[in-house]
């Protein structure tokens, strides 16, 4: 069966366009009419020493591009395409892998241990390829060097591949146990230590038992902390990321060791080379992450009983973690702010010593204080910039009590440093620290406020004067606005800002026209804080938003002129596009907001929606996710009258809903298909038909990102509250897809956070299109057609109570179903609704809860079912 | 297995606006689907029903009595006011909205004998000596209304709705209909029936259900608290019993901090019904009310009981009853005489003296009436009397219906505890 592919292999990475287009083409037909004549040709390939190592490498990419993909939907297609070749063919190719490890050719060795890895994941999960471990395990000790760093790096990926509860204790101990030798000190081979070290990091998820066991744990950690100090730079490298991937996975194993892992970070930080500091740093930054969590849950929860205890080791280490901290903030780069893929010590220490702040909160306030003081006017830019950056890092976890008084006196250091200081490193970081001041001690929820009428003229006057400087500091001024306009967005009917309200915009619409806009995200910054200070507007001001309008209709225009773009200028149109809409989207939300505004602001609307529509015909097959969040704004500012857009509109609403790639443009569609149900109601039903073929689709895709699904169902209840009992001949097929949602989604048992989470919302979006559904059907003759339904919903309900994993969210929604159910079905449902436990036990305890939504909506289903039973 | 990248944000906010934008959206749709569904939910399949679903900007109770320049002719309002909810009800002007609140409070009928099942079926209470009045808070504001239709109060009200005060929770759309007592000497407003809370309607909910929500709802809400800034007038539940022999009692005799005025008894399963209703009933003597015979204007007992009836087409005199019962009929002399002089139309509300002929009955149905015409009403009353106010007032004057007779109504009832019961209550 297999065939000769060395020289294809070979040609398929020529220089020569023709000579590779044409070797592609053979793989590809070769493949397309015997795959496992194809596969085998390919293991053989990369098995045969004798063979180039070009056209080995080619064969074993290729062979693991057969058995995975990033898209999950092409992923599950070869996975199943794989389970189904010939057992021989694939026993064949996983001997020809096996045999590879021991190549002596590097290359070849590291991709067979990749390959073998990607079956592993297939097959271990099936209950295939039991002897796998056994056999890669069952003599390593006498193997060869280089065959003893393939094994530890095929182990290593195969824990990358497969989920640890495939592989059974027995395995994972023999697996942890070659591993942890690999990398011991007495290991003489560098390779293979490095090699167990990497393995090791993958294998850590594996090891739960094993770091529950005392002397198993203090073995491992004993191990990963000697090889930190190996002599070779990637072996001490992948050892600190060791750590850090422990500190995360096992915080609560960590207290025995902090002692020592504070020497060897605290060494490595001040004295390793730059790729081993970095993970030194940061190990403390996922510590602190970590105790963040554990706080948090603490806070919003008064019983306190988080899964895992803090063990508060920051706050121990904090005297000497923030000097270490404070030295890494001098070594900063040059131009380090102008270098968007910049990271270094310097960066990576001031992130840390935020987050530390936010673990600690007041205590970190007098251990940074002196250093600022110290550094912040010295004529060496590094030691000014390093204290202002030290000073923006702490200003988010100290309480604002703490924080007010040093504020208040740097305010003026900072402004003044913004305009006069001769480096742009410093000023970028001043300005930084003016929104990091703004955000975090700037609103109606502090109580001494930090700009006062005294200086507001002059913080926006050095801001917008900013905003001319060079394109780094100019974005990190539209950021601090961007603050400032925020801390006002509640502040009632007059605004501190309504003096500035013309000039600040003004100033934003020259930024975007700035030449060297388009660097360091200026523009973007530019619009982004023109939509804050419009959010932020009042009635005062709402005569200058509105002047906006034509403004921002203007520049959108004139992205439609340009001709014949290159791919390259298409993006950037499509881009400032997108800012755009995102600008009217922003103001059309505002001034549909309140009668007065919304209705002088109608006139611009025919207009508008004409320029969304051009913005959408800029491009063939995808929709403009920006464009369509602000039609549905328009939609709920216009109402019925949006009607007159849809025969226009509705194609790209029917793109929008197809798109399974941009799953966020399709969600956003989805949104707005319910926007469009409220504005229009009964006036949608024309083109409901459409709008529930493709949402139908859209459920049974299993290419759809799945956080879509939820709205989909939740879509639903929009349309049948808009169409009543029009959406009878939906029924049919709308009810099974929620019956079975519904199923699956009634129990959660064993399910993780972020499951649990998922669930939940499927739930939401279920209830909330039953809702729909009845609340629609109510007082027509047709109610009857829901009966045979309401069995099953009640059981629904019934389950998810029982299961005691609701969100407030869902206990909202699922609690109102069962009085619309009552409502509409009235005493046709009396005796079913009686006998469901949800009517008891869950109404009561929905009828004294705390939160007044839940109990808003409780009150009403017992009102409904007190109707529904007294007929 | 190529080195972990560990870099963080660095010197960027958290959140972009794009994802803010997005957020946003969610909250502003969720918040409109919440509204959406809320305005379906309060859609009730009663006399209340929401025509419109846009939300009226601001509507203002600004009704007077004496103003009734505006008012439509009765063809056009009769179809124009029938499916009014009570806040487009409100702009309604004069004797348009006279005419249409009037129309919305439960009238109970007199007690002439006593229905079946008292002490299993009905509730009793203590009336509260005052004026009857619909009491509506919503959009930040409370109105109350005599049965007329005129206005008592406007108010600000601790009610749900009842007065422009930040932390209104709920949607700005949900109103209550109160059916209330209102007693001068405490200022307070008694509660005797809840009609719509926050929005939902109670009229197909039983009595039982109704009570049982009132007690539950309205102290929640502060309305019972002392007068404030924003509530004016404090708002009372009444004692609610079951009309067994203690219960009875309890109403009767007990000690309130009101002044009472008869009883008022209420059957459990009764959904709450405008106009005429024998399954809420009234009964008073000397003992519980101030106003057992009726007074005339000067507030004197007239020697003679008086009626209202009102004057049909074919001269027929008829109760305010559905259907209307006969009282007898003006001939067609006086008609000719009296209407001409008085301006006497069909509709007309005339009032009569019963003579000393009194009133015959032939197998407990009226069949006979001694009336001697005395006038027209003055123009504020609304209705004619009902059938079972003239036969309680004149069994008062001549053969009062007495708590005993109820006591022992109840005592009977008990004996015949075991036997089946054969009575389909209406409901």
């Amino acid at each position: 069966m297999a065939m000769e592919v060395t020289q294809v292999l070979l040609n398929a990475q020529s220089i020569d366009g023709t000579v590779r287009k044409h070797a592609e083409d053979s793989l590809k037909q070769f493949q397309e009419q015997n795959l496992p004549g194809f596969l085998l040709s390919l293991s053989g390939e990369l098995a045969n020493d004798d063979k180039p190592i070009d056209s080995r490498k080619l064969a074993g990419l290729i062979l693991k591009n057969a058995l995975d993909a990033k898209e999950q939907h092409r992923k599950f297609e070869l996975v199943q395409r794989w389970l189904s070749l010939d057992v021989n063919v694939k026993t064949q190719i996983k001997a020809c892998l096996l045999k590879t490890l021991t190549s002596p050719v590097p290359d070849a060795r590291s991709t067979a241990s990749q390959v073998i890895a990607k079956i592993a994941g297939i097959e271990l999960p099936q209950k295939q390829w039991p002897e796998l471990i056994g056999s890669l395990l069952s003599n390593i000790h006498q193997l060869p060097a280089h065959v003893k760093q393939a094994t530890l790096e095929t182990l290593g990926y195969l824990c990358e591949e497969v989920s640890p509860d495939v592989v059974d204790q027995d395995h994972v101990n023999k697996i942890l146990t070659a591993v942890v030798q690999g990398m011991n000190a007495n290991e003489g081979n560098n390779d293979v230590r490095l090699a167990a070290t990497r393995a090791l990091y993958n294998a850590l998820s594996f090891a739960q038992a094993n770091f529950s066991n005392d002397m198993e744990r203090d073995y491992i950690m004993r191990v990963v902390c000697e090889a930190t100090q190996s002599t070779d730079l990637k072996i001490r490298q992948a050892a600190f990321e060791c750590l850090v991937s422990i500190s995360s996975t096992y915080y609560e194993k960590l207290a025995p060791y902090m002692q020592d892992i504070y020497s060897i970070t605290a060494k490595a930080v001040r004295e390793d080379e730059e790729p081993v500091a970095l993970q030194a740093i940061e190990f403390w930054s996922s510590i602190c992450d970590e105790e963040i969590d554990i706080l948090e849950e603490y806070g919003g929860d008064f019983t306190g009983d988080s899964d895992i205890p803090c063990f508060y080791f920051i706050k121990q280490a904090l005297p000497a973690l923030v000097p270490m901290l404070l030295e890494t903030l001098l070594k900063q780069e040059e131009d380090q702010d102008q270098d968007e893929g910049a990271w270094n010590i310097a960066m990576a220490g001031g992130t840390c010593l935020g987050l530390v702040a936010r673990t600690v909160g007041d205590d970190i306030v007098p251990l940074v204080i002196p250093f600022i003081e110290e550094n912040i006017t010295k004529p060496d830019w590094r030691q000014r910039e390093a204290a202002t950056y030290a000073f923006g890092s702490i200003l988010e976890g100290p309480s604002p009590d703490k924080l007010v008084h040093v504020v208040n006196v740097a305010l003026t250091f900072m402004l003044n440093a913004l305009t006069k200081d001769p480096n742009n490193h410093v000023k970028d970081t001043s300005a930084w620290t003016l929104g990091r001041i703004f955000e975090f001690l700037h609103g109606s929820t502090i109580d001494t406020p930090i700009i006062t009428p005294a200086n507001c003229q002059q913080i926006i006057t050095v801001l917008l004067q900013s905003m001319k400087d060079a394109p780094n500091v100019a974005e990190k001024a539209c950021g601090a606005l961007y603050f400032l306009a925020q801390g006002y967005e509640d502040v009632g009917p007059s605004s501190p800002l309504t003096p500035f309200f013309q000039e600040i915009v003004q100033s934003l619409l020259t930024v975007t026209h700035r030449e060297d806009a388009g660097e360091s995200r200026l523009r973007t910054a530019a619009y982004e804080t023109l939509n804050e200070v419009v959010r932020s507007s009042t009635d005062e001001t709402a005569p200058m938003v509105l002047q906006l309008v034509p403004v921002i209709m203007m520049e959108l225009h004139k992205t439609l002129e340009g001709q014949k773009l290159s791919s390259d200028e298409r993006e950037k149109q499509s881009e400032l596009q997108g800012l755009l809409c995102g600008c009217l989207q922003v103001i059309i939300q505002k001034l549909g907001s309140a009668e007065p505004t919304k209705y002088v602001f109608m006139q611009y609307a025919d207009q508008i929606m004409g320029l969304f529509l051009r913005v959408f015909a800029c491009r063939s097959a995808t929709v403009h996710e920006e464009a369509m969040l602000a039609i549905g704004a328009l939609a709920y500012a216009t109402g019925p009258d949006f009607a007159k857009y849809m025969p226009e509109f509705y194609k790209y609403l029917e793109m929008g809903l197809q798109n399974f790639e941009e799953y966020q443009v399709c969600a956003v569609t989805v949104g707005v298909v319910g926007d469009i149900c409220r504005a229009l109601e009964e006036k949608i039903l024309p083109y409901c038909d459409g709008i529930m073929t493709q949402l139908l689709k859209d459920l049974s895709s299993n290419q759809l990102h799945r956080s879509v699904k939820p709205p989909i169902f939740s879509c639903f209840g929009d349309i049948a509250l808009a169409i009543g009992e029009n959406f009878e001949k939906y029924l049919m097929y709308a009810m099974p897809m929620l019956q079975s949602a519904a199923d699956l989604s009634a129990h959660t048992s064993g399910a993780d956070d972020d499951m649990i989470e998922y669930t939940n919302s499927l739930r939401n979006g279920i209830l909330e299109a039953y809702s729909g559904i009845f609340q629609g059907f109510k007082n027509s003759p047709k109610t009857q057609l829901l009966i045979p339904y309401a069995p099953h919903i009640l059981q629904f309900l019934d389950s998810i109570y029982m299961e005691k994993d609701m969100d407030e969210v869902v206990m909202k929604t699922a609690i109102g179903l069962l009085g619309d159910l009552a409502d509409t079905l009235g005493s046709n449902a009396g005796s079913l609704i009686q006998q469901s436990l949800s009517s008891k036990d869950f109404l009561n305890e929905c009828l004294s809860s705390d939160d007044h939504m839940i109990k808003e909506s409780a009150e009403w289903a017992k009102l409904a079912i007190s109707k529904a039973i007294s007929v | 297995m190529a080195p972990h990248d560990v870099r963080r944000p660095f010197k960027r906010p958290a959140i972009s606006d794009q994802q803010r934008r997005r957020d946003l959206s969610l909250l502003r749709q969720s918040q409109n689907r919440r509204d959406a569904q809320h305005q379906a939910r309060c859609l009730a399949s009663s006399v209340l029903s929401l025509q419109s679903q846009t939300p009226e900007p601001v509507p203002e109770f600004e009704i007077e009595l004496v103003e009734e320049t505006e008012s439509q002719s009765e063809e056009e309002s009769g179809t124009l006011t029938k499916d009014l909810d009570v806040r487009q009800a409100s702009k309604l002007k004069g004797a348009e909205a006279r005419k249409w609140f009037a129309a919305q409070l439960m009238l109970p009928e007199w007690m002439i004998d006593i229905p079946d099942r008292l002490n299993h079926d009905w509730y009793v209470l203590a009336r509260p000596a005052g004026k009857r009045c619909i009491v509506v808070s919503s959009n930040g504001t409370t109105v109350s209304r005599l049965r007329n239709g005129s206005v008592l109060h406007h108010f600000p009200s601790a009610l749900p709705c009842g007065a422009r005060t930040r932390d209104q929770s709920g949607s700005s759309q949900s109103y209550c209909i109160l059916d209330c007592i209102f007693h001068e000497s405490d200022q307070t407003y008694y509660v005797i029936d809840m009609v719509c809370w926050r929005g939902y309607s109670l009229y197909d909910c039983t009595a039982e259900f109704r009570f049982f929500w009132l007690n539950s709802k309205l102290a929640e809400t502060g309305a019972c608290d002392s007068p404030s800034r924003y509530h004016k007038f404090r708002f009372s539940s009444v004692p609610v019993f079951n009309c067994d022999q203690s219960g009875l009692y309890a109403a009767y005799t007990g000690v309130v901090s009101y002044v009472k005025d008869g009883l008022l008894f209420y059957n459990k399963h009764a959904h709450y019904q405008t106009g005429n209703t024998p399954l809420a009933l009234v009964w008073k003597d000397e003992h519980c009310s101030q106003y057992v015979i009726d007074t005339d204007s000067k507030g004197d007992i007239p020697s003679q009981q008086q009626v209202v009836l009102e004057l049909q087409d074919d001269g027929k005199l008829s109760t305010s009853d559905d259907p209307a019962v006969n009282f007898g009929c003006l001939d067609r002399e006086f008609i000719q005489k009296v209407c001409f002089i008085s301006e006497l139309h069909s509709g007309s509300l005339l009032k009569f003296a019963i003579g000393d002929g009194g009133l015959s009955f032939v197998d407990g149905k009226l069949e006979k009436a001694d009336l001697h015409y005395l006038g027209k009403t003055n123009r504020a009353r609304m209705f004619a009397d009902s059938y079972s106010k003239v036969i309680f007032q004149y069994m008062v004057r001549h053969a009062p219906l007495k708590f005993d007779d109820l006591l022992a109504s109840i005592s009977s009832s008990n004996d015949q505890e075991n036997k089946p019961s054969d009575v389909e209550m209406v409901s």
